[in-house]
């Protein structure tokens, strides 16, 4: 059987995410059942989710979660990070059997920190020595591959559809201040667990509805700076890009919206701030490749807060609700409604319009 | 009339459901069940909840009444019958529509009226209360669109884009249009009387059904957009 990189990908899918902005952890309950009335969005090749709070115990170490071929491959990776980090704890994460989910590898997770000695070799900051070891990792080491690696945070993601793939982590057992889901509509696909969203590089995660047609622009310029795109499907290059613009580069969440979902030039001109025209103007004219074209939905999740953003043309659904402290987000309405029946103030962003919540300073 | 309970029903089941129902339904906690009422013909339905996406598509005479929100697509090449919204609708409302009619109370959302036609008696009617989003209209091919701009979130009444690729049927917007910008190929003119007269009776169905004073929405300036003749869309991304 193929997998994922050999053959090429389009998706359908849908996306869901719940952020309490006053920090109150949630069991992962809500998230799985909200996936429930959008089941025909998938077909069962991929289901994941995000949470963000479910270590405060190891609030202060890198958790990577790994899906290993076999135990001689687990070995040779573990090697690899001892190497590179002080591991604190190891384990493998729990799960449920379930008819549902087959085929499943070895998932384990590391609490880790990065060997001080070995960051300052580097002469790099501490999350692009993580950030290169994880990419070494999904390049070199055959068999292994990080699908997680952040803090305080965790992606859980399987070949099934998302509420089977819920059940299958025990995700009812973990508490976070975010969730973000996605179930997977792969068309040309056998499906692959690696492949399955969201695609996670440190703290930040991505879930994705749509279909990147700039995707082969997007990657190869990605891959000036070290990200490389090991899985072919569009959704990795976005968490790249996020990855590169906010991380390294330094932009605000709003700026790396107008990069990836640039308004049209047209729109630019009839803006009548003439700050904010050359502010657009600017953004599209230096990150010129990052344009992301094509239909896309998207949730970033970070620590402390979410974005949601539709592709300029609003190629693909979104609405948002809110209700007290808490901000919804969904493919479609009904998702909301299951999480939150009586919502009143829901709304669809328009294309190219980030949403960005945040959690109270202190509270996450 | 029977009720339905759609809790835990998936749109498969429950539209059978309704299906083997020979009088008026009414459904309860309807949760995105999709193709609600597809191709009926004879049916009048009251939803409470949200239905799913294409919701009444194919619909061919049936009566359909959302006392709340509804997805996307909804009326997805309707043929005849009446879709009432009282709440909002997602995007691409009455895409590819040839006949019926959709009410809307509130907002729509991106593409609504995409490819609508018509032929000989055969004119659809889309009537949005508040706002829509970008490409209004878009490719729209005949029958009519009608936006009241009753919003009071004083957002523009129509996005980005409105009436790209339109070559045939017309839209109809209430109020100030300033800052909304139009392509060059089609023709945007105050209503004329003539104009007026073929809508005043959707105004006057749409006030009925959400109580509200039609006088008073017709005493406004209304706006009209139909192809231009001399200026037609030839070509929109590639030659052929």
């Amino acid at each position: 059987m193929k997998k994922e990189g050999q053959i090429r990908i389009p998706a359908g899918c849908a996306i869901a995410a719940v952020i309490s902005k006053e920090g109150n952890r949630m069991t992962g309950k809500a998230i799985i059942d909200a996936m429930r009335p959008m089941h025909a969005r998938s077909n069962g090749l991929g289901g994941g989710f995000a949470a963000y709070g479910i270590y405060p115990q190891y609030r202060d170490f890198y958790a990577f979660h790994l899906f290993f071929d076999s135990r001689t491959v687990r070995k040779e990776c573990e090697a690899f990070l001892k190497e590179r980090f002080e591991l604190v704890h190891a384990e493998s994460i729990p799960t449920r059997q379930t008819p549902a989910i087959t085929d499943a590898p070895k998932i384990w997770r590391y609490f880790a920190s990065p060997l001080q000695s070995a960051v300052a070799a580097m002469q790099v900051d501490e999350k692009e020595y993580v950030m290169r070891a994880v990419m070494e990792i999904n390049t070199k080491l055959s068999g292994s591959y990080v699908f997680s690696s952040g803090k305080n945070m965790g992606s859980f993601k399987a070949v099934g559809y998302p509420e089977d793939v819920g059940a299958f982590y025990r995700l009812e057992e973990y508490e976070g201040y975010c969730w973000t889901a996605h179930g997977r509509y792969p068309t040309n696909t056998p499906g692959w667990w690696g492949g399955a969203h969201p695609f996670s590089l440190l703290d930040y995660s991505v879930v994705h509805n749509g279909e990147i047609s700039s995707y082969d622009a997007n990657r190869r310029f990605m891959e000036m700076f070290g990200y490389k795109c090991t899985l072919q499907t569009d959704t990795e290059v976005i968490t790249y890009i996020l990855d590169y613009l906010v991380r390294r580069q330094g932009l605000t969440l709003q700026e790396a919206a107008a990069v990836i979902a640039a308004p049209f030039w047209s729109t630019i001109e009839a803006k009548k701030d003439a700050r904010e025209r050359e502010r657009a103007a600017f953004l599209r004219k230096v990150f010129p490749s990052l344009l992301i074209t094509g239909p896309f939905s998207i949730v970033l999740g970070f620590s402390g807060g979410l974005m949601a953003l539709n592709d300029r043309l609003k190629l693909r659904s979104m609405v948002v609700g809110e209700q007290d402290d808490k901000v919804y987000i969904a493919s479609e309405e009904a998702a909301i409604r299951v999480m939150a029946p009586d919502v009143q103030n829901v709304w669809a962003p328009a294309g190219g319009e980030p949403v960005i919540v945040r959690v109270k300073e202190g509270a996450y | 009339m029977e009720r339905i309970n759609a809790s835990g029903l998936d749109f498969k089941a429950l539209n059978e459901k309704l299906r083997q129902s020979e009088t008026d339904c009414a459904m309860e906690n309807c949760c995105g069940q999709r193709f609600l009422a597809a191709g009926m013909t004879d049916v009048r339905l009251t939803i409470d909840g949200v239905p799913g996406n294409a919701l009444g598509a194919y619909l061919n005479g049936a009566e359909i009444t959302v006392n709340g929100n509804a997805q996307d697509a909804v009326g997805d090449t309707m043929n005849a019958g009446r879709i009432v919204i009282r709440g909002s609708v997602g995007d691409a409302v009455g895409y590819a529509m040839r006949g019926g009619e959709i009410f809307v109370r509130q907002n729509a959302g991106y593409r609504a009226g995409i490819h609508m036609k018509a032929y000989r008696d055969k004119v659809p009617s889309l009537v949005i209360g508040g706002r829509t989003g970008s490409f209004l209209g878009e490719y729209q091919a005949g029958g009519r669109i009608v936006v009241l701009g009753l919003h009071t979130d004083g957002k523009p009444i129509v996005g980005n884009f409105p009436c790209t690729g339109l070559h045939g049927g017309k839209v109809y917007l209430r109020g100030d249009l300033r800052g909304v910008r139009f392509p060059p190929q089609v023709n945007v003119t105050p209503a004329s009387a003539e104009d007026l007269a073929e809508i005043e009776p959707l105004v006057q169905t749409f006030c009925a059904l959400f109580a509200l004073d039609a006088a008073a929405i017709l005493d406004a300036p209304f706006t009209v957009v139909t192809p231009d003749q001399e200026n037609p869309f030839r070509q929109m991304y590639v030659a052929n």
